[in-house]
């Protein structure tokens, strides 16, 4: 995502220096929401006020509602289709391997210390054996966070 | 009323969700524990196919599990109701700030929710390979997945269609 909003709105649009972009990308990752219709917002909002964040946003979702409403109506068609629940059967592990495979890049990334560790093994032990929301889970995550650092720093 | 609980259960994904790639994963699994929209079988599907299009694929989830639940309105909805705190929330602070950053407080927070995401998708993949991974035949496929996406990187699609065609071969 983040080389062709460069292009478009670094190079092309001159709309934000490279910078101003990698700014707004830490602070779409920081706050709530899916980071590009963070970006998306932001950049709208600097370029036309509130009409002009609701317009990007709009923008960046338009073409999944087409996309993803048409593979959705095709797919519902066959769905119950003898071959298409084989093949779905198989694509349903290709996904297993791609999520181990993303789960080790986000290991590798984020569970680097003993606090992240830790948190890690209370957060699997919650899900895993008392049944918890994700939303308490990123509750309770974050107040860890909070608070483990602000006790380290003290 | 199928709308607003949609658009209600969205926003909360939106506003819980931080981060980029599958993070909404878990709080669909979730929605689909507690309203029958759709099965963890079919959250799996979804995942294929939102990785396999073009955009986020966090809006990409939303829009096709709002489709799954109620219909065309009902993907529209969702994804409006997903995006709807980002919306609010970003203009705030834009609003607020001169000099944008994300102040200390807010990444210690973020330091201790970046390992829970962690095991939220663990989670996640737990169940959907309990789902598809029943046999040795399956197992097998399971691994050798595994080890192309390691060492052979290929973008996701290439596997889900090679994946896809096994399945359909060996018919499993």
């Amino acid at each position: 995502m983040l080389p062709l909003l460069q292009d478009e709105l670094v190079k092309k649009r001159r709309w934000l220096e490279e910078e101003e972009l990698l700014d707004l990308y830490s602070i779409g990752q920081c706050t709530p929401g899916i980071i590009s219709i963070n970006v998306a917002t932001f950049v709208g909002y600097r370029q036309a006020g509130i009409k002009g964040g609701i317009a990007t946003t709009l923008g960046m979702i338009l073409p999944s509602l087409i996309i993803i409403t048409l593979v959705a109506m095709v797919l519902y068609k066959y769905m119950y289709n003898r071959y298409v629940t084989y093949a779905f059967d198989g694509i349903r592990i290709g996904v297993v391997a791609l999520i181990l495979d993303i789960l080790y890049g986000l290991w590798k990334k984020n569970v680097n210390s003993y606090m992240a560790a830790g948190i890690f093994a209370a957060s699997l032990l919650l899900l895993l054996f008392f049944n918890v929301s994700a939303v308490f889970i990123v509750i309770f995550a974050g107040a860890a966070g909070m608070l483990l650092k602000w006790r380290t720093r003290v | 009323m199928i709308y607003l609980i949609l658009f209600f259960e969205f926003f909360k994904v939106g506003l819980f969700a931080i981060g980029g790639g599958l993070v909404t994963v878990p709080f669909l699994f979730d929605l689909s524990e507690k309203y029958s929209w759709f099965t963890t079988k079919e959250l799996a599907d979804m995942i294929a196919i939102s990785e396999s299009t073009p955009g986020p694929i966090g809006v990409n989830m939303a829009t096709y599990a709002g489709y799954h639940a109620a219909g065309i309105w009902g993907g529209i909805i969702a994804t409006l109701g997903l995006v709807t705190p980002s919306v609010i929330i970003i203009i705030m602070i834009a609003r607020l700030m001169d000099k944008y950053s994300c102040n200390r407080r807010v990444q210690d927070v973020l330091s201790g929710i970046r390992p829970a995401v962690v095991a939220l998708i663990f989670c996640v993949g737990l169940e959907i390979a309990k789902l598809s991974i029943v046999d040795i035949k399956t197992a097998l496929m399971l691994g050798v997945l595994v080890l192309m996406i390691h060492f052979w990187k290929k973008s996701p699609i290439f596997y889900l269609i090679l994946s896809g065609f096994a399945g359909l071969i060996f018919q499993l």
